[in-house]
């Protein structure tokens, strides 16, 4: 039913339509723009001639940065810790969110408060930083994963999602006996999926992401995640440009894609950023949706 | 009556139950405990390193061998006039940004407003998805962005600038000590607005659109629907976030700082966390930086209270 619609609504819509475009457009410019600058000549890039087209297209950038000392390793240590700690972050809510809605828990009510509450104070970067230190998960890889097990904020998700459900479903089957875990594991488990999909790419993102606890905590070149190389890349591109154009011996490369800062700054970036490009598209509403849970909870 | 006699009827049936939950009631506080052990490590065990503040503390060096200096650490942020200086530039910047932040939290409530005016669904998802991106990303990435975009020398911003006749020679933009503050809010803008909107879009969304169409039968203009259903619907949503970020004032995290951080702007950018970070970590000041975050750590306690009651007396209900 489409209604006639008055000047003052045209120009509305022009206004509208022309402002949303331009924010839309500033969003996604910097990953077009960093995009076409790994894939075009590397001399003009590196010059900033490359604007909004890319020219000379190659892709041997990619290929190349691979010779970074160390860089390959580092994907290995965010794909892993990325794994990891989503697979038991999500483990440890679900189980964790499931327990707590079970009224007849010990001290119940106080077990979900001293957990809640860790999500309004913290005792500051330095005691943390020597209890760390005291814990010997310093330059250790179980420091990605082990602190992210319990996180307060899914824990209540699960529990939101588990109190929604018919009560009469795990009642029934605790009268055919079943204990905690069997319920757990063949009732609740399967019918919690879609909130267990949501927390799953939070926290896979969150993981991908995080960049202190390898600063505060990792001085060992093992343990160095790609969100921390790429930190480091931005202000040792010209060695490393360096160390690359050597490594690749110069055959068959000319100018247009011998190694220049500009292009490994780039290229790491775009490697960097792709994996959440493509998780993106299809995931976007399972962020959406945790966004609400969390906020009907406040 | 009908309550006692229901209740009645529920004593027989639980005392069957009694030998069962008095079993399982530890059995399921033992399955809870592996986890309630990691909460109690890594959040809870930090707070016994707040005696450092008490100890003229060196990394190294066992705590039983060094001076006990009692208050001398939060004395000397007082009395101290270099470290009453730095903490005083610290909380500045602090507050500066985050009133900023504060101040430019309207922008998503009225970024929801005006895109759920759009008619077109499939223009509202799509710049929904493409504003929403910039939160998925990690600062480093920001940074890389901007050290892209700005660059002195080849960055696009000043290739353009200088296209156009604008400026003769690059302006160094990242390294630069002016309008850091704003700089740093309009980056977290660009990373959150988009993200920011999606609770009032909903918040929109829920209105009764019985309303809109009254006002239209009553001669009420666009605008006069928006600001007499549309704010008020989403006001409530609006304030409780607000709530949060007050309770949040000086809790503004490093990680932008940090990375965004250069000789050059660094006595604008340093943020109370990353004053910390530098002066503990990198400077091996320990007790010091610890005394800081204490008293970050008080008066951040202090806001969050102040929100929640502010809460209960506008909302009645509390926001924790």
């Amino acid at each position: 039913m489409h209604k006639k619609l008055s000047a003052g609504d045209k120009a509305f819509h022009a206004v509208n339509y022309f402002v949303f475009a331009v924010i839309a457009l500033l969003c996604i410019f910097p990953f077009y723009y960093l995009f076409i600058n790994t894939i075009s000549n590397n001399d003009l890039s590196s010059r900033g001639l490359i604007h909004f087209f890319p020219q000379e297209i190659h892709f041997s950038n990619y290929g190349q940065v691979l010779h970074i000392p160390g860089f390959a390793h580092a994907g290995l240590v965010s794909l892993g810790r990325t794994v990891i700690g989503t697979v038991l972050t999500v483990g440890g809510a679900a189980f964790l969110g499931f327990l707590f809605t079970k009224q007849e828990m010990w001290g119940r009510k106080f077990w979900y408060r001293f957990i809640i509450v860790t999500m309004y104070f913290n005792a500051g970067i330095i005691p943390w930083y020597i209890t760390m230190l005291n814990l010997k998960l310093t330059n250790n890889f179980l420091a990605y994963i082990l602190p992210a097990i319990v996180s307060p904020f899914f824990v209540i998700l699960v529990k939101t999602f588990v109190e929604s459900l018919p009560a009469a479903l795990q009642e029934s089957a605790q009268i055919d006996g079943a204990g905690y875990w069997t319920i757990f594991t063949r009732i609740v488990f399967p019918l919690i999926t879609p909130i267990l999909a949501t927390i799953a790419i939070f926290s896979a993102v969150g993981q991908w992401n995080s960049f202190t606890d390898t600063l505060f905590l990792m001085t060992d070149q093992n343990l160095y995640t790609l969100q921390f190389v790429l930190y480091k890349y931005m202000n040792e591109a010209s060695s490393l440009a360096a160390i690359v154009r050597n490594s690749s011996g110069g055959q068959g490369l000319d100018l247009a894609n011998l190694q220049t800062p500009t292009s490994i700054r780039t290229t790491v970036s775009m490697i960097v950023v792709f994996p959440i490009l493509l998780v993106y598209p299809y995931f976007q509403r399972f962020f959406v949706k945790g966004i609400m849970i969390g906020a009907v909870k406040g | 009556m009908q309550n006692s006699i229901q209740a009645q009827a529920n004593v027989k049936t639980m005392s069957d139950k009694k030998l069962f939950h008095i079993k399982s009631k530890h059995t399921l506080f033992l399955m809870a405990l592996p986890f309630l052990v990691l909460v109690f490590i890594f959040s809870y065990m930090p707070l016994y390193g707040w005696i450092y503040a008490f100890y003229n503390f060196r990394p190294g060096i066992p705590l039983s061998e060094t001076d006990f200096v009692g208050l001398q650490w939060f004395k000397s942020i007082f009395s101290n006039p270099t470290q009453t200086g730095e903490v005083l530039r610290v909380m500045r910047n602090t507050v500066a940004m985050s009133s900023l932040n504060i101040a430019a939290s309207v922008l998503p409530v009225i970024f929801a407003i005006f895109l759920s005016e759009m008619r077109s669904a499939r223009f509202k998802k799509t710049v929904q998805i493409l504003t929403t991106l910039p939160n998925f990303i990690s600062w480093v990435l920001v940074y890389s962005f901007a050290f892209m975009l700005f660059s002195v020398d080849n960055g696009l911003v000043n290739q353009i600038l200088i296209n156009l006749g604008i400026i003769d020679a690059g302006v160094n933009f990242l390294a630069s000590d002016s309008y850091t503050w704003l700089k740093m809010a309009l980056w977290d803008l660009w990373k959150g607005l988009g993200w920011g909107a999606i609770l009032y879009m909903a918040a929109i969304a829920g209105i009764d659109q019985e309303l809109y169409e009254a006002a239209k039968v009553d001669g009420a203009s666009r605008f006069r629907s928006i600001w007499h259903i549309t704010v008020p619907g989403i006001m409530p949503t609006y304030f409780v976030l607000l709530l949060l970020t007050i309770a949040n004032f000086i809790n503004n995290g490093l990680e932008q700082y940090f990375v965004f951080q250069n000789a050059i702007n660094k006595d604008q950018i340093e943020v109370l966390d990353l004053y910390v970070y530098n002066v503990g970590l990198l400077g091996s000041n320990f007790s010091f930086a610890t005394a800081v975050s204490m008293l970050k750590s008080f008066i951040s306690i202090g806001l969050l209270f102040f929100a929640n009651s502010l809460s209960k007396i506008v909302r009645g209900e509390s926001i924790i």
